[in-house]
Parts: structure tokens; C-alpha cells; sequence
């Protein structure tokens, strides 16, 4: 069978699935919409959060980001990795303990206002609609690569695929839709890895293979090295952006993945405090698999590719170069007419420019393998696509069905009621994210920066400060959130949208690029709030013993 | 459950926190990003040992940490008597 047949069937057969799982476990009640009634698993719950956290940029873009960047793509790896540590030990099991359904709904309950509760839910509505444009996106673009059809037809089929069972089923059918998700997923991702890995080294697992040695006795990384070096690029193994940057981007993709409202939201799925704790540490063995094997497939696919590419005449190039060049991904212009490949790292000199998300979906066909395989890839890059959509999705309809419209606009409406605006708050939400990756602003790869920043800047201290602290107070709360929310928005504004031409290292303060500045801003916040709250009233008695009361499961 | 028993759970549930939490500041923030250099110049098999720490060994690290704090946790919540049965 060829690849389109094969992709048809594979993502029909995964499709069905997920329909199938939407209409055994529709919503009843509004505990169910949003926190799928807390009655599920800690080993399911780790599978959902690994494949509500994994979107379309961890599965297609990250190992062909890393290849491009080497050592500085340990900045995606352990900043991705790293927030699930301050999200096991400080943020899930007190939230669970506290029991309700939203990170607004806690924060309003904690600070005693509506001010912040709005502040909270207008972020939370900001940061999820950045990111769920970037996923729908991700759907067309696989659909049209692999299965030949128009980018937009691919995000409608996407969209109501979404919109079924995000609107169906709520939290309690996105849950169990992303358990099967993330198993076509990993399943997607470890195939052609292994594969490669055992062409490139002999070695079954990918992180063995990635120390391993290549058919010529050779170190991979050496070599790689030694490829770097002979053609002009940065050594591979060695950073290359300053310490304090890779610091501050580092830790703002930490802070910002232990605040996001669509990762801390599935904490509350499950039915216990200490079950809350180890369904972290099951997310993220789940994600491990996959981020470690991401730096071994970059280093692979670099190899691989410098060594089919690199001073080869170009009339010998293989079948999917051309294929490739047809999309654009690949251009090459042959500066110097000498029909050589000319790969180097001099930029006047360099004749070959590739696209970073080549590496993971070509590389089944650079490294030869059987159609099924390439195939699967594409069902995988939809099934990421797909579940960290609905995750997304529910936040904002929680978002205003239960923050806005039950908390604040008619705290009488009934849960029927609640439910009913709860599921067309979903439809809307779909529609306007299948608008957004019909027409995708143009900035929807500056405003990632953004949703980690603003996470980190206002949701990671404000919470982090909720459960340890008795003394902050409503005013410090609220004012350490506007700081850091305006400064972080106002650092990344000026950079990346009103000055691009001035985004160098000599005009960022302390050399903190827009991707790194949320830590500042975090810093900024929990000063500002305990500044503040010095000087105001402490908060009322009930709500210190419910502080206290969070801390011990029973 | 009395209040100083209380306040001993909670002060011990700290302690667990600052002792983890400076693990995982070291094996990423300290191994893998400022000692980077001088640690590569160790090798394990095809790996610089700086290099495998960013972007390999913290990730095993962080793992490691959740269930180590999973399992003092248990084991705190029974003797405060504060677990879910």
C-alpha cells in the first residue's frame, strides 16, 4: 500500500477511536464537564497530562529545533520537564486538597476578590487562546502535507472532530480521548526513533544509541562535532547563547509550565491528595520517554542529514529532497554554479536553507522506512495536535461558564444551566481557534513567548504565595500580579512587535532575551506582593484557616 | 489532630521541599547550564558529561525527585495520621 492509503486508514482508525471514547463518556453534570466528576486514575490522569502537554510544537517542531540549535535546546528539555517537579511539590496536591474547579476559582477564593478572580481569568483565557491557534494550525499543516489536501479543509476536519467530543464529553471525555492520544502518539514518535537509531548506531534504544558509536567506530557526538567544525557551524555539544540567558529562559519555561491553567486544571481530576502528587510523577515519566529521545533523533537526523547533503552534487540529491524543495521547506540556490551542495555555516557562503519541522516529519523518508511508518507519524502529529486543543478549549469555557457567568455575572443559574453555557462556550471557542488557524495572525510564533511569560510573571507566584504564605494579602496579591503581567507584556511588546529591528542582545536589560524575561517578571511579582502586603491589613481570619487547611490532605 | 502536631507535619513537609527542590536546582541550573564547560571536558562513553546533564540526565533527575517526595509524603501523612483512607 502507498503512504496516502496508509494515512487514511491509520488516522480513520484513530479518529473512530476518539469519537467512539467521546459518546461512552459524555458529561452529566458540571463536575464532570469540568473536572471529569474526580473520580479519575493517577496512572490515566498522568497519560491525559502528558498528552494534554505535548502539543503540535513538542511532537513536529522540538527535535528539529534542537538539531538547529545543539546544546542551547537543552533550554526546551529541561524547561519542559523541569516545571512538573514545582508542579508534583508545590502546586497539585494543595490545589487538589482545595478542591474546586479552576485556578481562577482559587484564586479569587484565596485573595477574597473579584478583582483578582477576573485578572486570573483573563489571563487564563489569554494564554490558552495563544496557544490553541498554534494547534489547529499544526492540524491543517498535517493534513496537507501528508493526506494532500487544502490546510484550511484540514482545520475544519480538526475542528469538528474537537468540537465533538470537547462539547460532548467535557473534561471527562477529553480525559479518556487523551489517554488514547497519547498512546498513538509516543507510539508515533518511538517507532521511526528506534529505527533510526539502530541504522545510525546498532542500538535499540535511542538514548543509548545517541552516546553510541556510528559504523565507522566513531562517537556520534564526535562526529558531529568534527562535522561542525570542518563546515563552519557552532560545535554541536557547546553553548552558544550567553549563561544568563539560557538561565532565564530556562527557568521562565519551568515557572510558566507549573502555571498553566490547562496542566494545574488536570490535577483536579483526580480523586485524592497523594494521588495528585504521583499522577505528576506519572506525567512525567510519560513525557521523559519522549524528551529524551528528542535530543538523540536531533542528533541523528543532523548527522544524517549533513552527511546526505553536504558537498553531494545536487542533481544526486535523493526522492524527498525534491519533494521537499516542492513545499519550500528545503531551498537551495547555487551560488557559486559548481552543482556541489555547499552546507556551511558562513551565511554568504551557504547555499542550503531546510525548515526545522522537516527534521521529524521526513525523517522516516531520509532514513528509508516502510510507508506504515510514515504514516503513523502523521497520526501522531494530529493526536498532539488534537488533545492539547481540548485541554485548551475546556479552560476557556470553564473560564467563562463557571468564572465569569456562575461566580459573577448569576451566581443563581442552575447547573443545568451551567452546563448548558459551559458547552456552548466550548462551540465558540472552537470556532474562533478554527479561525485563528484559518487565518493565523502572524504572530503566533512571537506570542509563545508570551503565554510562558504571562503564566510565569502572574500565575506561578500568585499561587506559589496562596498556599505558603498566610500574610499576603488581596492588595499585594493583586498588585504583584499587574506588575509582573505589565512588565513581562511590556518587555516582550517593545522586542518583539514595536522594535523587532532592536531584539539583539546589546538593548536587553542584563541581556535577557523576551523569551527569558517572565522570571524577571515573576521576581518582580513576588516582591511587589510582599512589599505591598506588609503594609496592608492581613487577610481575613477564614481565609488564613483555609490556607491552613490545604496544606494536610485530611 | 492538635495544632503543634500540625505545625511539626507541615515543618517537616518544608524541609522535604528545600532538600528536593535544591537537587533539582543543582542537577539542571548547576550541572547543566553554568558548570557546563569545565564538565565537559569528562566523558561518558560518546557523552560530555555538561552536555548529557542538560539534555538527558536532569530529566531522569526530575523524575526521580516527584517519587522520592511521593514517597516521604506517604510515609509522613500515616505517622501524622493525616493520609486518605
Amino acid at each position: 500500500m502507498d503512504v496516502q492509503t496508509w494515512t487514511y486508514l491509520i488516522v480513520g482508525i484513530t479518529f473512530t477511536l476518539y469519537i467512539g471514547i467521546a459518546i461512552w463518556s459524555r458529561a452529566g453534570s458540571t463536575s464532570e464537564f469540568y473536572v471529569a466528576g474526580g473520580h479519575v486514575s493517577p496512572l490515566a490522569n498522568g497519560m491525559a497530562t502528558a498528552a494534554d502537554w505535548m502539543s503540535a510544537a513538542s511532537f513536529i517542531s522540538m527535535a528539529g529545533l534542537i538539531s538547529f540549535m545543539g546544546y542551547d535546546g537543552a533550554v526546551y528539555l529541561m524547561g519542559w520537564t523541569g516545571g512538573y517537579v514545582l508542579l508534583a511539590l508545590l502546586i497539585a496536591p494543595y490545589l487538589k486538597k482545595f478542591g474546586k474547579f479552576t485556578v481562577p476559582d482559587f484564586v479569587g477564593d484565596r485573595y477574597y476578590s473579584n478583582t483578582a478572580r477576573t485578572v486570573a481569568v483573563f489571563c487564563a483565557i489569554f494564554v490558552s487562546f495563544t496557544y490553541v491557534s498554534g494547534q489547529m494550525r499544526g492540524v491543517g499543516v498535517v493534513f496537507s502535507r501528508f493526506l494532500e489536501v487544502n490546510v484550511n479543509t484540514g482545520v475544519i476536519i480538526g475542528m469538528i472532530i474537537v468540537f465533538f467530543y470537547a462539547v460532548l464529553g467535557g473534561m471527562k471525555g477529553i480525559t479518556y480521548t487523551q489517554v488514547a492520544q497519547y498512546c498513538v502518539l509516543i507510539f508515533a514518535f518511538m517507532v521511526p526513533a528506534i529505527f533510526i537509531s539502530i541504522l545510525m548506531t546498532g542500538n535499540v534504544i535511542p538514548q543509548f544509541g545517541f552516546g553510541g558509536t556510528t559504523v565507522d567506530g566513531v562517537y556520534l557526538l564526535d562526529k558531529l562535532d568534527g562535522l561542525h567544525e570542518e563546515l563552519g557551524f557552532a560545535a554541536y555539544t557547546s553553548p552558544k547563547k550567553s549563561l544568563i540567558d539560557i538561565y532565564f529562559i530556562t527557568a521562565a519555561l519551568m515557572v510558566g509550565t507549573a502555571g498553566l491553567p490547562h496542566v494545574i486544571v488536570r490535577f483536579f481530576t483526580v480523586p485524592k491528595v497523594k494521588d495528585a502528587r504521583i499522577s505528576a510523577g506519572y506525567a512525567l515519566i510519560f513525557i521523559a520517554i519522549l524528551y529524551t529521545t528528542a535530543p538523540a533523533v536531533a542528533a541523528f537526523a543532523r548527522t544524517n542529514l549533513i552527511n546526505t547533503v553536504s558537498n553531494q552534487q545536487y542533481s544526486s540529491m535523493p526522492e524527498w529532497f525534491g519533494k521537499w524543495e516542492e513545499t519550500g521547506l528545503i531551498s537551495f540556490s547555487d551560488k557559486n554554479d559548481n552543482g556541489m551542495i555547499n552546507y556551511v555555516g558562513d551565511p554568504d557562503k551557504n547555499e542550503l536553507i531546510i525548515d526545522r519541522d522537516i527534521m521529524v516529519l521526513a525523517n522516516p523518508e531520509i532514513a528509508q522506512l516502510p510507508n506504515w511508518v510514515i504514516a503513523l507519524v502523521a497520526a501522531g502529529g494530529l493526536a498532539a495536535a488534537l488533545s492539547t486543543a481540548a485541554g485548551l478549549l475546556l479552560v476557556i469555557s470553564t473560564s467563562i461558564a463557571h468564572d465569569l457567568i456562575k461566580k459573577q455575572i448569576n451566581p443563581d443559574i442552575t447547573e443545568k444551566g451551567e452546563l448548558k453555557a459551559a458547552r456552548i462556550a466550548a462551540g465558540v471557542a472552537v470556532i474562533v481557534a478554527g479561525i485563528f488557524g484559518i487565518y493565523p495572525p502572524g504572530f503566533v510564533a512571537q506570542v509563545v513567548a508570551f503565554a510562558f511569560g504571562l503564566a510565569a510573571s502572574s500565575f506561578f507566584p500568585i499561587i506559589i504565595m496562596g498556599i505558603f504564605s498566610k500574610r499576603i494579602n488581596k492588595e499585594g496579591a493583586i498588585a504583584g500580579m499587574i506588575v509582573g503581567l505589565l512588565f513581562t507584556s511590556f518587555y516582550i511588546i517593545y522586542f518583539k512587535f514595536l522594535f523587532p529591528g532592536q531584539n539583539v542582545t546589546e538593548n536587553w536589560w542584563f541581556g535577557i532575551s523576551p523569551e527569558g524575561i517572565g522570571t524577571l517578571g515573576m521576581i518582580f511579582n513576588f516582591i511587589v506582593s510582599g512589599v505591598v502586603s506588609h503594609f496592608t491589613p492581613e487577610p481575613p481570619k477564614e481565609v488564613q484557616e483555609m490556607v491552613e487547611s490545604i496544606r494536610y490532605p485530611i | 489532630m492538635s495544632d503543634q502536631s500540625h505545625e511539626a507535619y507541615w515543618r517537616t513537609n518544608l524541609k522535604y521541599l528545600a532538600i528536593l527542590l535544591s537537587i533539582w536546582f543543582l542537577s539542571s541550573y548547576v550541572l547543566g547550564i553554568v558548570l557546563v564547560e569545565p564538565l565537559n571536558a569528562i566523558r561518558i562513553r560518546g557523552f560530555k558529561l555538561g552536555f548529557w546533564f542538560a539534555q538527558q540526565g536532569s530529566i531522569y533527575i526530575f523524575v526521580i525527585l516527584i517519587f522520592v517526595y511521593v514517597h516521604l509524603m506517604n510515609k509522613l501523612d500515616r505517622k501524622y495520621d493525616v493520609d486518605e483512607k
